[in-house]
């Protein structure tokens, strides 16, 4: 390999600089913040170069993305060439080659676009959130250092640096989780979080080495001579046969799977999304960011990168489907027993990934890349909604003691409105339109070797899950905004026989009257209010575009669909089409699976399956519509009349899973490590090792001691008896050598 | 034979003074095996040896005298056994 320090020479990639400024002006944000903003302590300035920094990073996004040539500019939709900004060879060891490099193709643009913009705003309201915290200028270095990371792994070209985006993004997750120090839950929460996610890190490294050994490249580019794409070199590989011994062969199948161990880590699936719920003792702010718009997407923005190896791999995408359908009702079932409005916020996003794991694991990659995109829209919204209503409330985020706050939260209750009405799925905003298409494809997709119904049964469970969805966000939106005023009654716990660790400064804070945000918490809210009631158009499905006589192209599909893996298309005419998965055929939407600007009709296999499937697909929506004003209606019933209704205890304690895993994991590790590891191992074989050792070096010693008597004559007769020994020995066995050298 | 009434003279005797007479006759020995095979080899390194031998026996007798010496003021004594700690 060579030592290519200056340059690739990429002839087929377009350079650009301002890329790395992306990423850099974050970071020099947070070192400005970390030197400066601690000695200052000067709120203004803490603030301005914390939005400042991040104002550059998304004015610079917008401008690569949509300039002429731009990563995301339809105006040359076929050449998919990413932006790339070479920065320098970072490892090259052998045939092993990372770079620090980045790259914005239309997939991670969109993420750095949504990334950058929501990240600004949220930076904007926490300025007036955080206002009077001690540890403002920590905060705010950290939250810049977080969006540096996050940035590093979207904008990244290969596996190995987007592993240190992985990281950073956790560690700053762990750092924002822990932020308030004096919090008693807090350092608990950062702790499980961080290790949860290292369950997950394993099987990411570990897929990443696989796909070294695979493929002999790690990056996602084709890079010029040197530097081939991993992912390329995949999709060039036949397709893993379905079956569960395709886990353990070691082959596409197994990466599949390890990275997506990796995605449950971080984007909270069933068996690791435990963390998830407890990191809402960070600052609202960053349950905002990290835990519900960005960081913890990175999972589904890896799944949907690696769609070349999922596609191929149809057991680990069984999987992936499974488990994004299953965490999306479990956690929804979670969410509407919660009492703490953030945790139920929490729930919600757990039960959002499902949703968006549901839809890769179908297939259906572009729905579930606009899913996140709308999630963070709305889901942001909310969870700033609900850090408006905690400040307001003065750090109140029990539900049972809100109510009727319409009242005193005017702008946080009419935005939230619009957040709550995209979540459940309400049309015109924009969690419909994602939510659709994802059970959409659900119900139409159907893979080779699963079996038969699949689809159609995750599909119920995604239905059902809607329709918590909705009763749980009308839930929501009842007890907090709605109904009586609780805040004034200082005992409701007693209604529950529960307690909380911070009771008596409640109680004192009751006394105050809830009050609006200031302007720098409002606005945000409503830019992304507005951005959660519309930011749905741009990806208006055909079947329901058509209906309206608009602009029949659905534009986020067509921007999207050159950068997900390059199989489906090559799969669709071959001879041996019937041995792939059928979903890799011309996906059920009219503009699927074809180059972005052909004329929607003149595709033949699409044209004949067109008229029947955009119908089926408008009864859909429409049953998705029905879901949704149901569950709201459910909710708004059964909330309305009795807010403070009991909820099953099963569901109330979520389901007893961090007890069960006390029980059966984290409990057999303690006890191992203590009676086995330290008592048994520790003490007894490395310290019984090393005192044995001790003892018999001493007892050498001793023995040895009656050696030196002290008197001269004895040491010569030692050595005399030495010296003759040496003779001795040279005359019977050595002789020879002594005659030799005598010649 | 010289040589190994050194050893037997250092192995035996209680003097100090005699068994670094001794001493001298074991390298003495040696100087004299050296000049006898270097004469019967007809071969000059076995002489220059010898020269060494000297010139560190010098030395040492120095050396040693001294050491005796310094014995002596100190424990009044020359026995070797009776200096079997090396404090007072």
């Amino acid at each position: 390999m060579l030592r290519a320090g200056t340059s690739p020479a990429p002839t087929i990639v377009r350079d650009n600089n301002l890329l790395s400024l992306i990423i850099f002006a974050p970071l020099a944000g947070a070192v400005i913040n970390w030197l400066a903003g601690r000695r200052l302590r000067n709120e203004r300035f803490i603030g301005v170069v914390a939005c400042g920094s991040i104002a550059i990073s998304t004015v610079i996004a917008f401008y690569l993305a949509f300039k002429s040539n731009g990563a995301l500019h339809i105006g040359e939709a076929n050449d998919t060439t990413p932006i790339m900004d070479h920065l320098w060879t970072w490892i090259s060891v052998g045939t092993f080659r990372a770079d620090f490099g980045l790259a914005m193709d239309r997939l991670s643009g969109i993420y750095a676009l949504f990334v950058t913009f929501v990240g600004l705003l949220i930076h904007i309201f926490a300025t007036g959130y955080m206002r009077g915290d001690g540890g403002y200028y920590r905060f705010f270095a950290y939250l810049n250092l977080f969006m540096f990371a996050m940035l590093t792994l979207v904008l990244a070209d290969n596996f190995l640096l987007m592993f240190v985006g992985w990281e950073g993004v956790g560690l700053c997750s762990y750092l924002l989780i822990g932020f308030y120090l004096d919090k008693d839950e807090a350092a608990p929460a950062a702790k499980k979080a961080f290790i949860a996610n290292r369950v997950g890190d394993w099987g990411f490294i570990l897929g990443l080495m696989l796909i070294f050994f695979k493929t002999g490249s790690i990056s996602f580019f084709d890079k010029g001579l040197a530097v081939k794409s991993a992912l390329a070199t995949i999709a060039a590989m036949p397709i893993d046969g379905f079956g569960w011994h395709a886990i353990f062969a070691g082959g596409i199948t197994s990466i599949a799977v390890l990275l997506f161990i990796g995605a449950t880590g971080k984007s909270a699936q069933i068996p690791l999304f435990v963390w998830l719920p407890d990191a809402m003792a960070g600052p609202t702010p960053v349950s905002a960011l990290i835990h519900a718009a960005t960081m913890v997407t990175a999972g589904v923005y890896m799944v949907v990168r690696c769609s070349a190896i999922y596609t191929h791999a149809p057991t680990a995408m069984f999987i992936v489907a499974i488990i994004g359908a299953a965490t999306a009702l479990f956690a929804a079932t979670i969410g509407i027993a919660q009492n703490d409005i953030k945790k139920v916020l929490a729930y919600s996003t757990i039960s959002q990934l499902g949703y968006m794991f549901l839809a890769c694991g179908m297939g259906a990659f572009v729905a579930a890349i606009f899913h996140v995109m709308t999630h963070a829209f709305f889901k942001a919204q909310l969870f700033l909604g609900s850090g408006s209503v905690i400040h307001g409330m003065h750090h109140e985020q029990d539900m049972r003691r809100m109510g009727g706050l319409r009242k005193y939260l005017p702008v946080t209750w009419l935005t939230m409105c619009a957040g709550w009405l995209a979540i459940c799925g309400v049309p015109i905003f924009a969690g419909f339109f994602s939510k659709d298409e994802i059970l959409w494809k659900t119900w139409s997709a159907s893979g080779l070797g699963m079996p038969q119904g699949f689809g159609k049964a995750l599909w119920f469970i995604g239905a059902v899950t809607a329709l918590l969805t909705a009763v749980y966000m009308t839930r929501l939106m009842v007890m907090t905004f709605w109904g009586g005023e609780r805040f004034r009654v200082a005992q409701i716990d007693n209604l529950r026989g529960e307690s909380h660790a911070q009771e008596p400064a409640q109680v004192n804070n009751l006394r105050h009257t809830p009050h609006e945000s200031p302007l720098s918490m409002t606005i945000p809210l409503i830019v992304l209010a507005i951005l959660s009631t519309i930011g749905g158009l741009v990806g208006v499905p055909y079947a329901i575009s058509s209906l309206a006589g608009g602009h029949p192209e659905n534009y986020f599909e067509q921007t999207l669909e050159p950068a997900i893996s390059a199989a489906p298309n090559s799969a669709a005419n071959s001879t041996d089409a019937a041995t792939k998965p059928r979903w890799l055929s011309p996906a059920p939407q009219p503009v699927d699976g074809k180059p972005a600007f052909a004329p929607t009709q003149t595709n033949g296999g699409e044209a004949i399956t067109g008229a029947s499937e955009i119908s089926q697909e408008r009864l859909f929506a429409l049953i998705s519509v029905a879901i949704a004003l149901f569950g709201i209606g459910i909710g708004w019933l059964v909330f309305q009349a009795q807010p403070l209704r009991q909820m099953p205890r099963l569901l109330e304690n979520k389901y007893y899973v961090d007890e069960i895993y006390d029980a059966a994991i984290i409990n057999p590790i303690h006890v191992g490590s203590r009676a086995g590891l330290w008592k048994l191992f520790d003490v007894g074989v490395i310290d019984g090792l090393i005192h044995d050792l001790g003892r018999a070096v001493i007892d050498f010693g001793k023995t040895l001691r009656y050696l030196q008597i002290g008197f001269v004559r004895a040491y010569a007769a030692i050595i005399l008896a030495g010296a003759l020994i040496i003779i001795g020995y040279f005359a019977y066995n050595g002789a020879y050598v002594l005659r030799f050298m005598v010649r | 034979m010289l040589f190994t009434i050194g050893v037997v003279g250092v192995m035996i005797k209680r003097n100090v003074i005699s068994v670094f007479m001794c001493i001298e006759l074991m390298l003495n020995a040696v100087n004299l095996t050296f000049v006898a095979f270097s004469s019967f080899f007809r071969d000059v390194s076995g002489q220059l040896f010898v020269f060494i031998v000297m010139t560190v026996a010098a030395a040492e007798a120095a050396v040693g005298l001294g050491i005796i010496i310094a014995i002596f003021r100190n424990r009044e004594s020359l026995d070797v056994d009776d200096s079997s700690v090396l404090k007072l």
